[in-house]
């Protein structure tokens, strides 16, 4: 029967880390800028995508170097 | 005939300023010039995510020579520790997804630059640089080359950045935390189920939750306590008293309630109110990061002025630095920054910032140049009378209504409210109690405290700040930019609308000239150029600007007619430039128009169109709103030789002032107020800083909204001038829509009391209401004030 107690207190005590992390985050500025992060994550794509076709050249190069 | 534009930044191409480069069309070499770097860079992707992002560069030489000096250096860097320098500079051109790309990519321009983080919404780069490879001026010259220039003034060289204040995101975050809670520890109880398990389990629910509403009833909730105890001790019965003493009641009978096992208490309605009164609060904190409305003179000022030391040296110096008899070098486009004496032969001043005059004044060697004039044409010498603080312009700062908190002056819409509100809850708390108390002593008790739970004016006061939010954040759609939402309220009672003249209902002449008639060719327009170099006739200024030729030819010929224009001859061939009195043509005169006709060896080639000098619209919006009752007038720095001009244009009613000083605007704006006026002043310039902050609402034009402002309540985008009737008219509406809320409120309330009176109040009835009263309020304002936004602000 106890076991409600013990429940309800990990529920809460949960609940509170994420509080805890909530603040935490806030007061290290994250969300002061909630706009330039979005946008700066599509060009971290376009970099890679780059990255990844000279990648895919190279193992297609290699590839090809195997087959031979 | 289609119109181009240039590649880079935009700007219609014409076949005076056409530049082909790369099979691509640029407006100037400038333009040109960054293409080229950004593609030898392999940057060609900034033109991939936006079209024409970029900005015209502006020329920097000897612009920024002060950054060499390493005490002003070291007051604009955040950070720096051995070779690692960090600097945030403010970027107005800051506008698109490619600018942030490109300014994240500097280091691959620049190999001294490590890292740069854009802040888009407040356009700011922090840049971080080992200072060993870079130095500051550099990095901001290759700014500037590639058409982000840095704005640096005075400002920043005196303010530190502030520690922003994180203290309402907090609280709503443990009010969210506590509110989730403790309505889950809540629900047993909501089925009031009388068995076994419940009776074992209830203290520890009800203990837990009195835990857990702690940090919201001291912390969350201090704001309103705060505020309600500022109210009690200034008499000024605002919607904080009710509501903290709701809170408070709230707090006291629950923690009875459980302590003495008597039920449950309202701990949920109380944490779920706090909440949401918090987000109301979050909701009308619209800030717009990247502009400011409490510009003074320093945000103008520069930061450093080039000295001429004895031996002829030029040396940066800080500009409060500054003292009398200093020998000053002002180079073209730079600011004075204190009032001196030209000691050059001649300078053109524009002084259309400071006292609002048109045309650039000529002064001669020995004229006095006040503070705050803009230096238009070659370079020029100075020689200081004053130090910068004691300055004709900067003085206008020591007045009185630049001291003043402007938020105090007005009482809001609710607090009207709740000057009533009050004193009636009290006294219906009060009956009923003393009811009560002839039959029940201990129902009286709960009586009383239901009422002030539920009477809570938690609707009521979130009403405002969500109409008013909502308001403001379509303003911004609109490019209308409001301080804070008293703003509005304000608006809504202005009766009399104050404009400026010069840059408010005229525009920024410079950009807006068009050819028409035949085309001329390169060397034509290289001898016009070179015919009105010497003449220095604002229109000639203007021309010999537009026109972008660079070969330098002295006429054979030249002579200037006063008022009709130019004759010059080049090459042998006779130019005429001017008036069609002077081309002896007849031409129907076009009020609103000025242009410069051409002829050449006797054959009329066309004309130069000085466009529309006055906002587009502004006819229209004069006389609309002269229709809808508003006192108009015209407020101006200028002569006033456009007053028939004027006259003709707008409705009879309106007021016509001229020669207006900066403090003369200020006390005729006063003036206006006591004869009963709620006065909004439209105005742009320095000179009308005083005249802004006088009136109920201050709005500046801006051409671009990101640099030159003076402290004002709202910015307008020069571009929706024409709006400003729907503005005010949907100001109106907002502060309609709160009172129809209202009268919604107050019968939520109404019910919630009645329920209370006759004592059939509990937690669950209470965790019902608050609720839904809540959420019908809010979505009510919203819709309302969409529709009208929707009905009133037409978006072209």
């Amino acid at each position: 029967m106890s076991v409600i107690y013990f429940l309800i207190s990990i529920s809460v005590v949960v609940a509170g880390i994420f509080l805890y992390l909530f603040i935490k985050s806030v007061k290290s500025g994250q969300f002061d800028d909630a706009y330039t992060p979005s946008v700066r994550m599509l060009f971290d794509d376009e970099v890679n995508v780059k990255q990844k076709k000279t990648n895919s050249e190279q193992t297609e190069n290699k590839q090809k170097e195997n087959q031979i | 005939m289609d119109k181009k534009t240039c590649y880079h930044c935009g700007n219609e191409v014409t076949t005076f300023n056409r530049i082909e480069f790369d099979s691509r069309e640029f407006c100037c070499n400038g333009c040109k010039t960054v293409y080229e770097i950004f593609s030898e860079n392999d940057l060609g992707c900034y033109y991939d995510m936006e079209a024409t992002p970029g900005a015209t560069p502006e020329e920097a030489n000897g612009k920024y020579d002060f950054l060499e000096k390493s005490d002003i250096i070291n007051k604009l860097l955040e950070f720096n520790e051995g070779t690692t320098s960090i600097v945030s500079l403010y970027i107005p051109h800051i506008h698109c997804s490619s600018c942030i790309w490109i300014l994240e990519n500097l280091h691959r321009l620049n190999e001294g630059v490590i890292r740069v983080l854009v802040n888009f919404p407040e356009k700011k780069a922090t840049i971080t640089y080992n200072d060993s490879k870079v130095t500051l001026k550099e990095l901001v010259l290759l700014l500037t080359q590639i058409g982000y220039e840095p704005y640096i003034s005075l400002k920043n060289y005196e303010e530190k950045p502030q520690s922003i204040d994180r203290s309402l995101i907090y609280k709503i975050g443990i009010a969210f935390f506590s509110f989730g809670n403790v309505m889950m520890l809540s629900f047993p109880e909501y089925f009031n189920i009388d068995d076994i398990w419940m009776r074992e389990y209830k203290d520890f629910f009800r203990w837990l939750i009195l835990l857990i509403s702690l940090p919201v009833f001291f912390y969350s909730a201090s704001p309103y306590h705060l505020a309600a105890w500022k109210g009690i001790k200034t008499k000024n019965y605002t919607i904080d008293i009710p509501m903290s003493l709701g809170i408070i009641v709230m707090f006291i009978r629950s923690t009875i309630d459980i302590i003495f096992d008597l039920g449950p208490g309202f701990f949920d309605s109380m944490t779920m109110l706090v909440f949401f009164m918090l987000l109301g609060k979050l909701f009308q904190q619209r800030t717009y990061n990247f502009l400011s409305f409490e510009r003074d003179y320093k945000s103008y000022f520069p930061i450093a002025i080039t000295k001429i030391g004895e031996d002829g040296v030029e040396e940066p110096i800080q500009v409060y630095e500054v003292v009398k008899r200093d020998r000053l070098l002002i180079r073209n486009q730079e600011l004075v920054p204190v009032d001196s004496i030209l000691i050059s032969n001649s300078a053109f001043i524009d002084y259309s910032f400071v006292t609002g005059e048109a045309v650039p004044v000529e002064k001669k060697s020995g004229d006095k140049v006040f503070a705050g004039g803009k230096q238009v044409g070659d370079v020029i010498e100075v020689e200081a009378v004053n130090t910068v603080s004691q300055s004709y312009l900067t003085q206008l700062w020591s007045n009185d209504v630049f001291q003043k908190k402007v938020d105090m002056k007005y009482k809001t819409i609710t607090d009207t409210i709740s000057h009533y509100f009050t004193p009636v809850l009290l006294t219906v708390s009060v009956l009923a109690f003393l009811g009560w108390a002839f039959v029940d002593l201990n129902a009286a008790f709960n009586v009383f405290t239901a009422i002030l739970i539920v009477a809570c004016p938690c609707a009521l006061a979130l009403t405002a700040p969500f109409t008013l939010g909502n308001a403001i954040r379509i303003y911004g759609r609109n490019k209308f930019y409001l301080k804070n939402v008293t703003v509005v309220e304000q608006m809504a009672k202005v009766n009399t609308v104050v404009f400026d003249k010069t840059g408010t209902i005229t525009t920024n002449a410079n950009s807006t000239i068009s050819y028409e008639g035949d085309e001329l060719t390169k060397e034509q327009q290289n001898d016009i150029r070179n015919i009105i170099r010497a003449s220095n006739h604002p229109l000639s200024r203007k021309l010999y600007n537009f026109l972008s030729t660079k070969v330098v030819v002295k006429p054979q010929f030249f002579e200037e007619i006063a008022g009709q224009g130019l004759v010059g001859v080049i090459n042998d061939v006779k130019y005429l430039i001017g008036s069609p009195k002077l081309l002896g043509i007849d031409t129907e005169k076009m009020i609103n128009e000025t242009s410069v006709h051409i002829q050449i060896n006797g054959i009329y080639k066309g004309k130069f169109i000085f466009a529309n000098h006055y906002r587009e619209g502004l006819k229209e919006l004069f006389d609309n709103l002269t229709y809808s009752g508003y006192k108009l007038v015209i407020l101006s720095g200028d002569n006033d030789g456009e007053k028939e001009a004027l006259q003709e244009l707008l409705p009879e009613s309106t007021t016509l002032v001229f020669n207006q000083k900066p403090e003369e605007k200020l006390s005729y704006v006063n003036y206006l107020q006591e004869q009963g006026g709620n006065v909004m002043m439209v105005g742009d310039g320095l000179n009308d800083a005083g005249a802004l902050a006088q009136s109920n609402v201050g709005v500046s034009v801006s051409e671009n909204v990101n640099v030159f402002t003076p402290a004002s309540d709202a910015i307008l985008d020069a571009r929706m001038f024409e709006y400003l009737k729907s503005f005010l008219k949907y100001s109106k509406k907002s502060v309609k829509t709160i009172k129809l809320s209202y009268i919604l409120a107050l019968s939520y309330n109404v019910i919630g009391i009645s329920v209370s009176i006759m004592n059939k109040m509990s937690p669950l009835v209470a965790a019902i209401l608050m609720p839904i009263s809540t959420i019908s309020i809010i979505s009510f304002v919203t819709i309302m004030s969409n529709y009208y936004a929707k009905k009133i602000i037409k978006k072209d």
